[in-house]
C-alpha cells in the first residue's frame, strides 16, 4: 500500500443533483461527503430513531425504494432524498381512562378500516416488518398481536407517508403496545413486593451504613461481595 | 417473527468477509466447541488495575489538560473537552435583547431525551400545570442516547437480590469516586421507576408467569438486568415521549438552549434558544431549569469512534459551566468494550453487552478466549485494546482497524437456535443488512466511546451547584464514579431526571420570575481572556463538523 490507490467511485443524485463519492459509504455518510451538513435527517445514525427516513429510485428501476439514510449502502446511479418530516395524525388519548375491551385503536383510529390490503405499508418498513399484518390485527382488536408484530417499529413514518388509505400506523402501533403492556402482559409479583418494601424503608438502614463505610471497609466488601451464577 | 433482509436488488451472497478475516474466523469455529462451558477467571483487583493503567485510554497523560478559567480550574479534562469548556460564547452578549422574552414558564427543561422527558412528567405529577412547562431540544424530542440503548435497565427487584448488593456493585463499578447518597438514590428508586414504566405500558421482557427475565451484565453480582429484546432504550423512550405527547407537554424541536441567563446574583434565571433553521433566538424566562443535554460522544475523545447520537456534544456542559456549576470525573470516559470495526459502514456502533451476557466471548486471532467476558466495561475495554496493540493477537480489517472477534454463534448453540434472532433483534438486523450473519459468524470489534461518566456535580435532590439550575441524565456526574456499569445509564436517566423534576417543580412553586441578564458570560469571557484563550474558539458547538474535506476546504461563507 505505498502508492495512493485510487478510490472507487459512484455517481449519485442528490435531489436530483449529481455527485460524486467513494463507493461503500451510507447514503448519510454519502451526502455528508457531498457538503451537506444535516440539521434535519439525522439523529441516532445508529438505525434506532427513524429520522433519516429515505426515498429513492435507481436508474432503470422504476420502483421506488424506501430506508433509512444511516443504514444503506450508496449505489451507482442511485437518486435519492431525505423525508425531513412526516405529517401524520396522532389522537390523545387518557392511557388510565381507555376502554380497552371496546378495541380502543378502531375507535381512535377509524382510517384502519380504510385498508385495501395493498401492502404497500409492509414493502416500505426498512425494518422489514410486516405492517399490513399488524393493521389487521388491529382492526380485528387483537393487541397483542399488534403490540409483537409492530415492537421493531423506529417510528420513522415511511409506512405513513406511502399509505392509500392515510392511516398512521406507527402511532396505532404505540398505542397498541402500551395498551399491551398497561394491560394485557402478565404482573410481575416480585416488582410490586420491592416496590412496597423500599416504601415501607426495609433497606433503609443497610444502605445508610454503607453511604458512610470507609472506602477501604467499602473495598473489602465489594471484593468479597457474594456473585449469583 | 421477523428478521433483517437482504435487499433484492443485492448481488447473490458472497462473503462478507475478506479472505484473511475469513482464515481466522475458521481458527475460531475450531476452538468452539471447547470453549462452551468454559469461564474464563475474573481478574483479581491487581490485574485490573494493572490492565487500566496500560491500556485503557483515560490513562493516556497527553490526551488530557488542566482548565485555566472556571469553576474547575486546574482539573484535568479530555482536550476536545477542555476547548469547548475554555471558549467564548457563540452568542455574542452585546447583540441580544433580553427585554422581549419570548416565553414565561415556570420549568424550562433544556433536552428532550430521556432526562429531560422524565423530568417534565414529574414536574406535572408535581403539581406543575403543562402549559408551564417548556421542553427545548436541538433536534427531534426524543432525538438521544437514550433511544440507542439496548441492553438493558438495572433495578434490583428480585428476592436474591437487594438495593444494597445494586449499590455495591455500582460503587465498586465506578472505583469507589461515586458520590455515595448519588448511588444510593439510584439503586433504591430502581424497582419503582421500573413499576411507573409497567403503568405507562411499557413491554419489559417477561417469563409467563410475570416474573422478569434478567441476564449479569459486566460487573453485576446479581442477574439484574431487565429488557426489552435489544430495543430496551427505544421502548422506554418511546413510551415516555408518548406520554408527553399526551400530557400535551410543549416542545421547541429544532431549539437548542445556546446560553443561560442569570441575575444579579448568579441565579439562573433563563435561557437563549437558537432555531437552527430560522436562525433567530427566543428568550426564555423560568423559575426553574432542568439541564438534561446528555453526553459528549461526539466530541470523538482521543479520535475515538463512537455509539453516540449526532447531537451529543456537550451543551450542557458548556452553558452550565460557564454559569458556574462544578464539573466532576470529567478525566473519566467510558469506551464500550464492543463496538463494531467491520463493516467500514457500522465502525463504532454499539454491539450490546447483553450479546456477552448471552453468553458469547471475545476472542482473539488465533479463538483464544483472553478475558473474562463480563468484566466492567473499563477494564474489559483495555483487556481488548492490550490484546490488539499490546500482545498483537488482533484482527486487521481491509481499511487497517485492528479488532477482537465477539464469537456471537454460541449464543444459539448454549441458548438453542432462535434465541438470538429473537432477543438481539437489533443487532441481527444491523449485520444482516451488511451481509453478515451473527448467527452463523462471528463479529470484530473494538471499544468505542460510549458515555460520559462525570459531568455537572449534583445532589441526591438534582440540585447543581448554581441557584435555579438542575440536571438529570448523562449531562450530570458523581453517580457512576469513575465507570459507569452497563444498565445503569437508562436507570440513571429516570432515576435523576425524576428528582430534578420534582426539585425544580418545587421550587417553581416557591419562586417568582427573575431578571434576565447574561453577566456571568461577560464575566467568563474576561476570565477567558486573562487566561489568553485563542478567539476564535466558540461553544457549544451543536451539530459535529462531518462534511468531506474537499467540500469544507471550498466553502465559503457569504450569504
Amino acid at each position: 500500500m505505498n502508492e495512493k490507490t485510487e478510490v472507487e467511485t459512484v455517481e449519485i443524485f442528490i435531489m436530483g443533483k449529481r455527485y460524486e463519492v467513494p463507493k461503500g459509504l451510507t447514503i448519510m455518510k454519502a451526502m455528508e461527503y457531498s457538503g451537506y451538513q444535516y440539521v434535519r435527517g439525522v439523529g441516532c445514525r445508529g438505525g434506532f430513531c427513524g429520522a433519516c427516513a429515505t426515498i429513492y429510485r435507481l436508474e432503470g428501476d422504476y420502483k421506488l425504494h424506501t430506508d433509512l439514510a444511516c443504514q444503506t449502502t450508496v449505489q451507482d446511479g442511485m437518486y435519492l432524498t431525505q423525508l425531513p418530516f412526516t405529517p401524520a395524525g396522532r389522537e390523545q388519548y387518557d392511557l388510565e381512562e381507555l376502554e380497552v375491551d371496546n378495541n380502543p385503536l378502531l375507535d381512535l383510529y377509524p382510517e384502519l378500516a380504510r385498508c385495501v390490503s395493498c401492502n404497500t405499508c409492509s414493502k416500505s418498513c426498512p425494518q422489514d416488518l410486516e405492517v399490513m399484518d399488524f393493521v389487521n390485527e388491529a382492526i380485528r382488536g387483537n393487541i397483542k398481536e399488534v403490540a409483537e408484530l409492530s415492537f421493531d417499529c423506529i417510528q420513522c413514518g415511511l409506512c405513513a407517508a406511502r399509505c392509500p388509505a392515510e392511516i398512521p400506523h406507527h402511532h396505532v402501533a404505540q398505542l397498541a403496545r402500551r395498551i399491551y403492556g398497561r394491560y394485557q402482559a402478565p404482573e410481575s409479583e416480585h416488582l410490586e413486593k420491592r416496590v412496597k418494601e423500599i416504601a415501607n424503608g426495609q433497606f433503609d438502614d443497610e444502605l445508610e451504613e454503607l453511604v458512610n463505610l470507609p472506602k477501604e471497609e467499602l473495598e473489602e466488601r465489594y471484593e468479597n461481595r457474594e456473585i449469583e451464577e | 417473527m421477523r428478521t433483517g433482509k437482504l435487499k433484492s436488488n443485492e448481488e447473490p451472497k458472497e462473503d462478507p468477509y475478506p479472505e484473511s478475516m475469513r482464515e481466522s474466523i475458521k481458527k475460531v469455529e475450531q476452538t468452539r466447541e471447547e470453549r462452551i462451558g468454559k469461564e474464563v477467571d475474573r481478574m483479581n483487583p491487581d490485574e485490573r488495575e494493572q490492565v487500566l493503567n496500560k491500556y485503557h485510554p483515560d490513562y493516556r497523560e497527553e490526551g488530557m489538560r488542566g482548565l485555566d478559567a472556571g469553576p474547575n480550574q486546574g482539573d484535568q479534562m479530555p482536550l476536545e473537552l477542555a476547548d469547548l469548556l475554555e471558549a467564548y460564547p457563540a452568542v455574542d452578549p452585546s447583540e441580544v435583547d433580553l427585554t422581549k422574552v419570548d416565553y414565561e414558564v415556570d420549568v424550562l427543561v433544556i433536552g428532550g431525551g430521556g432526562a429531560g422527558t422524565v423530568a417534565a412528567l414529574w414536574a406535572i405529577k408535581e403539581g406543575i400545570d403543562p402549559s408551564d412547562i417548556l421542553i427545548a431540544t436541538k433536534l427531534r424530542h426524543g432525538d438521544a442516547n437514550s433511544m440507542m440503548a439496548q441492553g438493558g435497565i438495572q433495578a434490583a427487584d428480585r428476592e436474591v437480590d437487594s438495593p444494597k448488593a445494586h449499590f455495591l456493585d455500582i460503587v465498586g463499578g465506578g472505583h469507589f469516586a461515586n458520590k455515595p447518597e448519588l448511588a444510593r438514590a439510584l439503586a433504591k428508586d430502581a424497582p419503582g421507576i421500573l413499576k411507573w414504566h409497567e403503568d405507562l405500558g411499557v413491554m419489559y421482557d417477561k417469563n409467563e408467569d410475570g416474573s422478569m427475565k434478567t441476564l449479569h451484565g459486566g460487573g453485576t453480582s446479581r442477574k439484574r438486568l431487565h429488557s426489552a429484546k435489544d430495543y430496551t432504550g427505544m421502548e422506554l423512550m418511546r413510551a415516555i415521549r408518548d406520554e408527553a405527547r399526551n400530557q400535551e407537554i410543549n416542545v421547541e424541536e429544532f431549539s437548542p438552549a445556546v446560553e443561560l441567563l442569570t441575575d444579579s446574583d448568579g441565579t439562573v434565571t433563563g435561557a437563549l434558544l437558537y432555531n437552527m433553521e430560522t436562525e433567530q433566538y427566543y428568550v426564555v424566562r423560568a423559575k426553574s431549569i432542568v439541564m438534561a443535554t446528555g453526553g459528549f460522544g461526539r466530541l470523538h475523545i482521543q479520535e475515538f469512534p463512537t455509539t453516540n447520537h449526532y447531537g451529543a456534544t456537550a451543551d450542557g456542559l458548556v452553558m452550565s459551566y460557564r454559569a458556574g456549576a462544578n464539573l466532576l470525573d470529567m478525566d473519566s470516559v467510558q469506551y464500550h468494550p464492543t463496538g463494531a470495526a467491520f463493516p467500514e459502514q457500522i465502525v463504532g456502533l454499539l454491539v450490546t453487552e447483553k450479546v456477552r451476557g448471552s453468553g458469547a466471548i471475545p476472542v482473539n486471532r488465533d479463538g483464544e478466549a483472553f478475558v473474562f467476558n463480563l468484566e466492567p466495561r473499563d477494564v474489559e475495554a483495555g483487556a481488548l485494546i492490550r490484546e490488539c496493540y499490546g500482545r498483537d493477537m488482533g484482527v486487521e480489517t481491509p481499511t487497517g482497524m485492528k479488532g477482537v472477534w465477539l464469537d456471537t454463534p454460541m449464543i444459539d448453540m448454549i441458548h438453542g437456535e432462535g434465541t438470538f434472532e429473537e432477543n438481539l433483534a437489533y443487532i441481527y438486523r444491523l449485520y444482516t443488512r451488511f451481509g453478515i450473519d451473527p448467527t452463523e459468524d462471528p463479529l470484530l470489534v473494538f471499544p468505542t466511546l460510549h458515555y460520559q461518566n462525570g459531568g455537572i456535580e449534583i445532589d441526591d435532590e438534582g440540585r447543581t451547584a448554581v441557584e435555579g439550575l438542575f440536571a438529570g441524565g448523562e449531562v450530570e456526574g458523581g453517580v457512576h464514579g469513575k465507570n459507569r456499569l452497563m444498565g445503569n445509564s437508562l436507570l440513571d436517566y429516570n432515576v435523576f431526571g425524576k428528582r430534578a423534576g420534582i426539585s425544580a417543580a418545587k421550587r417553581a412553586k416557591e419562586t417568582e420570575l427573575g431578571d434576565l441578564t447574561l453577566e456571568h458570560a461577560r464575566r467568563y469571557i474576561e476570565e477567558l481572556e486573562k487566561a489568553g484563550v485563542d478567539e476564535e474558539r466558540r461553544s457549544p458547538m451543536l451539530i459535529p463538523e462531518y462534511r468531506g474535506e474537499e467540500a469544507l476546504s471550498r466553502s465559503i461563507d457569504i450569504i
